[in-house]
């Protein structure tokens, strides 16, 4: 479980971030939605810890990685998988090198075991034969899966996903969806998705956080979204004409 | 100020590059990796220039130093000292500076912007120690390397110079390449090399990883790689000259 207490930051005197508290609860797909510019990018480097926040607390299962050293946050952080927006997958690396990465760098396998580990990974999202390709060689759904896959190689305990389906084909990006929403329940870890695809919403969201000009503004399940009655939310929700037509009311 | 703020920042981030790696037989691998791509995709260019430096450097002492007062042997020794004392370490320093400081910058840089330099710090690597130190070491292996191709490359090509044009004899040419040589000179040069390529590979590493934005900026971090470290080549060369001749 991650639990962001009374959360500020702000850039240049322009506060992004304005005392969020939220709980993201292990097992669970929790997203974070939320225009563009309403700061779920900034909530997600914090963290993380590539953004520092100026106030509050973040605590991974009670240890409190705000008041932590880097030593510390670099062992904490073996304990996180991400996948950006880019997938920012180690462009010189080939796709079976990019998952070996952390094998190599954090774990004492042996050459098989680690062969093993990759086979498993690719397997579980899906890609086959596409181990000594380079990520320029990867249509944007095979980078985000080589991203999860790299992400999901040394286990870990916490999964974040930064816009995991944008500029996605819609099945594409369902799949992907359903992916990250599979591996969480699978392995039983924390994971913590920005987005603002509605599709992904009412697909995986067991948790669902909205976030409007820096302030969380609404938290609930995604069965409950399109029953509330928050005006801003309501207007994020049925922006689309699609939308609209499905829930006339609103 | 801001020239305050970005030393200060150029030595925390040599402090941070310089922690315990997280796992050495990585960094040796990168290391082998980047001799290869920083050092011996050089080789090509820095034997061009030396050679035909050689040659330049001989025909023109070969028509300034036209007196009856100074033997014809002075020309190969004025050569060899100029070449191992200066054209080698710093000409060549400044070539590297270029080619491989622009490369380290750009590759950083769009590492930065395409962040994978976030995935790095993400996974708990240091991401600054892991991207830069191989480069550094790399180039203060391979740096002095070239540095000693070129020497003889530079003297060599004054020689042919010599044999094409005969503005000196070949057997004088050889004996003033070979007169008072001093050992010292060439530790004298490999010292200057090895400052001059942490300078190259830790500036250019500077301005890669702290590059933001997009392509754009990352070819503005590029060219400020090459231009800064070109002057702090030169700055630091005048320096060095100075303690190790004195």
């Amino acid at each position: 479980m991650i639990r962001v207490n009374h959360l500020w930051k702000e850039f240049n005197r322009k506060p992004v971030l304005k005392d969020i508290s939220l709980a993201f609860e292990k097992g669970k797909t929790n997203l974070v939605i939320g225009q563009s510019g309403s700061g779920k990018t900034v909530l997600m480097k914090c963290l993380v810890g590539l953004v520092e926040a100026d106030r509050g607390n973040i605590y991974y299962d009670d240890r409190d990685f705000s008041a932590m050293g880097f030593k510390e946050r670099r062992a904490i952080r073996k304990e996180l998988g991400m996948l950006f927006q880019g997938a920012a997958l180690f462009d010189s690396l080939t796709v079976e090198e990019n998952i070996l990465f952390p094998l190599n760098m954090f774990t004492t396998m042996t050459k098989g075991e680690k062969q093993k580990r990759v086979s498993f990974c690719l397997d579980r999202v899906d890609l086959h034969n596409v181990h000594h390709l380079l990520p320029a060689e990867l249509s944007g759904g095979m980078k985000k899966r080589v991203a999860i896959a790299r992400a999901i190689a040394i286990k870990p305990k916490y999964l974040f996903c930064d816009e995991p389906n944008s500029g996605l084909d819609p099945p594409t990006a369902i799949l992907i969806d359903k992916l990250i929403s599979e591996i969480t329940a699978e392995f039983n870890i924390t994971t913590v998705v920005n987005t603002h695809d509605l599709n992904s919403v009412m697909e995986i969201g067991d948790c669902v956080a909205f976030i409007y000009k820096g302030e969380l503004w609404w938290t609930g399940t995604r069965h409950e979204i399109l029953h509330s009655s928050n005006k801003e939310l309501n207007h994020f929700v049925y922006a689309t004409e699609l939308m609209r037509t499905l829930n006339p009311g609103k | 100020m801001k020239l305050f703020y970005h030393i200060g920042r150029y030595f925390i981030l040599v402090w941070i590059i310089l922690q315990k790696p997280e796992r050495a037989s990585i960094y040796r691998r990168q290391i082998v990796l980047e001799m290869d791509n920083l050092g011996l995709q050089s080789l090509g260019i820095v034997a061009i220039i030396s050679v035909f430096m050689g040659a330049v450097v001989t025909i023109q002492t070969a028509f300034n130093t036209d007196h009856p007062l100074l033997p014809i042997y002075a020309i190969g020794f004025a050569t060899r000292q100029a070449i191992i004392l200066e054209f080698s370490p710093t000409v060549i320093s400044l070539i590297l500076a270029g080619k491989v400081g622009s490369r380290i910058a750009s590759e950083i840089g769009t590492m930065r912007v395409t962040e994978q330099i976030d995935a790095l710090e993400i996974m708990g690597v240091n991401a600054a120690g892991y991207l830069i130190l191989p480069k550094i070491i790399a180039s203060m292996i391979i740096n002095p390397a070239l540095v000693v191709i070129s020497m003889f490359l530079g003297i060599f090509g004054g020689w042919v110079a010599s044999a094409i044009t005969g503005v000196v004899p070949l057997s004088n040419y050889v004996y003033g390449i070979l007169f008072e040589f001093s050992q010292y000179d060439i530790y004298y040069a490999l010292i200057k090399t090895v400052v001059f390529a942490f300078i190259i590979a830790s500036v250019s590493g500077y301005f890669g990883f702290y590059a933001k934005g997009g392509a754009l900026q990352v070819g503005h971090a590029s060219t400020k790689a090459v231009v800064f470290s070109s002057i702090y080549v030169i700055l630091f060369n005048l320096v060095l000259t100075q303690i190790l001749l004195v």
